[in-house]
């Protein structure tokens, strides 16, 4: 069996991050992602990054996935597992894998779980016809793969993943009927939402889908307004034809392996689901378990970056490896963590987290 | 208004205007940026010092029109895609207006296209001047358009591409 100091789950940019601060503070790292390449999420993030010069913002998503990729790959002491799926995570601090189709078992002292998170689907007459997606598979299709996915586009979703992607469906020549949300505010940042407005969308609040409609595939979608109370105005239905209905309705952490290992999870809907109790270190009620990113709370690349600099140290340092001086740069990423999460879209988190670290504590106590 | 349809309200636009003088006086930055989100770009692209550096990532921008030459550099900067240059002083009755331009292919020097305003309505047409798209720009381009004066605070997109209605 493989032995290491940390295992790292998911190669997004938390896991990338986590994996360049444990291996700088001296670790025998294993960084291992279930996918053919690293990046994550990033991969498909074509559009300028925000945050500030210290979370690369301006830079392309995908931009500050290559940046983070080739720092890993110029290490020596971090080992990068691909096409490489987490199964079991045990208290014996052994980690069962699939790797390229082999069952393997990986010993390691501390874990960190990056997993990310999946999306949320949304139950409607219809939504199983093809042409149903879910916005991060348009975007994996259009800007990994060089496809579109249809000709006319209806986007469920004005949050920041709806409003992008319809940008970028506008970019690779596809017409986005309208944009769907079914609270009276659009939830992403209004910059998005003017770029896509200006082109030409239609952003559509107190709206919601009926259904999809269609024989073999959707070829039209049936729409209606809401009242303050999400209920439908009557005599408010719309039909569009359209052969794309893309869902944009949020994401929820990835936490399998957390509840697998036993690890204290909560229900906050603030961090997009169930999440795990974690102290200011992001270690969980399993000592020897980490999380970093969106499985730790439903946020942004900025911050998972940051979470994942601040749980590779924190790992680091309580192996007693401290190459680096790891507590500056521990109290920086806390301090760059609270920045982001300052201003007024930060609330949301900032409850969330007070909730998720409060019962951590206690769970400590 | 600007939370429910993507568009700002005549009050928005009137918080981030400059001033008429400042209008009068040739190319200046228009930044349309009203939400606090945890972002500077804009402040450590100016090379003017227009655009003060932010005390807190979540501020709105503060910027000073007078430090300002319209260089545009912001513009191409700007994640939001927010950030305009307008020059009413371009000609007797035409503006130009810097955008930021992110679809393929980009639009040639010398042609005629139909020009948007923030709700995305066709409102006119305008003349391609030039178009910036060096490496520092990384892929925003800064497209120059001249549209007839009248329209110089309504134009902010054009229209190519997919949605060209
Ligand atoms: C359309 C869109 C636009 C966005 N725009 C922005 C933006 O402008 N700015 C910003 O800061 N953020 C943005 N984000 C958010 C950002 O992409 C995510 O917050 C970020 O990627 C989360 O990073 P992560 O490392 O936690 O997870 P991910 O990037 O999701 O990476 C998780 C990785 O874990 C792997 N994995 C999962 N389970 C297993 C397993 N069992 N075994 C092995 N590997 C596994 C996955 O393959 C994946 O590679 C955007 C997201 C989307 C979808
Ligand atoms: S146009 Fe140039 S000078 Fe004016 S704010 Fe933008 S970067 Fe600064
Ligand atoms: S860079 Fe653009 S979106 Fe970011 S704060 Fe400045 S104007 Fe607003």
């Amino acid at each position: 069996m493989e032995r290491f100091n940390i295992c790292i789950i998911g190669g997004g940019p938390a896991g990338l991050r986590a994996a360049i601060a444990a291996g700088s503070a001296g670790a025998e790292v294993l960084l291992i992602d279930e996918n053919d390449r690293l990046g994550g999420q990033l991969i498909k993030q074509t559009h300028m990054f925000f945050g500030s010069e210290k979370q690369d913002a301006g830079t392309r998503g995908i931009d500050i996935a290559q940046q983070l990729v080739n720092k890993v790959q110029s290490m020596t002491n971090v080992k990068v597992y691909l096409r490489c799926a987490a199964l079991g995570l045990y208290d014996d601090k052994v980690l069962t894998v699939l790797h390229e189709k082999k069952y393997r078992k990986i010993r390691a002292e501390k874990f960190i779980v990056a997993t990310g998170a999946s999306e949320r689907m949304l139950a409607f007459p219809g939504n199983d016809l093809p042409g149903v997606y879910g916005a991060g598979a348009v975007q994996t299709l259009m800007n990994v793969y060089g496809i579109v996915p249809g000709q006319r586009v209806l986007m469920i979703g004005a949050g920041n993943i709806g409003l992008i992607v319809s940008y970028q469906l506008l970019q690779a020549g596809v017409e986005v009927v309208a944009i769907l949300e079914g609270s009276p505010h659009i939830g992403g940042y209004l910059v998005h939402a003017s770029k896509v407005r200006r082109a030409g969308v239609p952003i559509l609040t107190s709206h919601t889908i009926m259904q999809a409609i269609g024989t073999n595939a959707v070829q039209a979608a049936e729409i209606c307004a809401l009242d303050s109370h999400w209920a439908r105005l009557p005599g408010s239905e719309k039909t569009l034809e359209v052969d794309t209905i893309c869902l944009a309705v949020g994401l929820s952490p990835l936490s399998d392996l957390l509840w697998q290992a036993q690890c204290r999870l909560t229900y906050i809907a603030e961090l997009g689901g169930h999440v795990a109790w974690r102290d200011a270190n992001l270690c969980t009620s399993e000592p020897h378990i980490y999380i970093a990113g969106d499985v730790a709370g439903v946020e942004e690349a900025s911050s998972a970056m940051v979470e994942g600099e601040l749980a590779g140290l924190a790992a680091a340092k309580s192996l007693g490896l401290a190459r680096v001086d790891v507590d500056t740069a521990m109290s920086q990423a806390r301090e760059q963590l609270i920045a982001l999460r300052a201003g007024p879209v930060g609330e949301k988190i900032r409850t969330g987290l007070a909730l998720a670290q409060m019962r951590g504590d206690e769970q400590h106590a | 208004m600007l939370k429910q349809t993507g568009v700002p309200s005549t009050d928005d636009l009137k918080r981030v205007s400059p001033s008429e003088v400042r209008l009068a006086l040739g190319p200046v930055a228009i930044i349309e940026c009203f939400q606090k989100i945890p972002c500077n770009p804009c402040a450590t692209s100016c090379p003017q010092g227009a655009i003060k550096p932010f005390v807190d990532i979540n501020d709105l921008p503060d910027f000073d029109p007078a430090l300002c030459n319209g260089c545009a550099i912001c513009v191409a900067n700007c994640p939001g895609l927010a950030i305009f240059v307008v020059d009413e002083r371009y000609s007797e009755d035409t503006a130009l207006i810097k955008l930021p331009y992110e679809f393929a292919p980009l639009p040639e020097v010398g042609t005629m296209v139909g020009v948007l305003n923030r709700g995305g309505q066709q409102i006119g047409v305008g003349k391609i001047v030039r178009v910036q798209n060096p490496p520092r720009f990384d892929r925003t381009a800064v497209v120059h358009v001249e549209v007839p004066k009248c329209l110089a605070r309504e134009v902010r997109f054009l229209a190519l591409g997919a949605n060209k209605r």
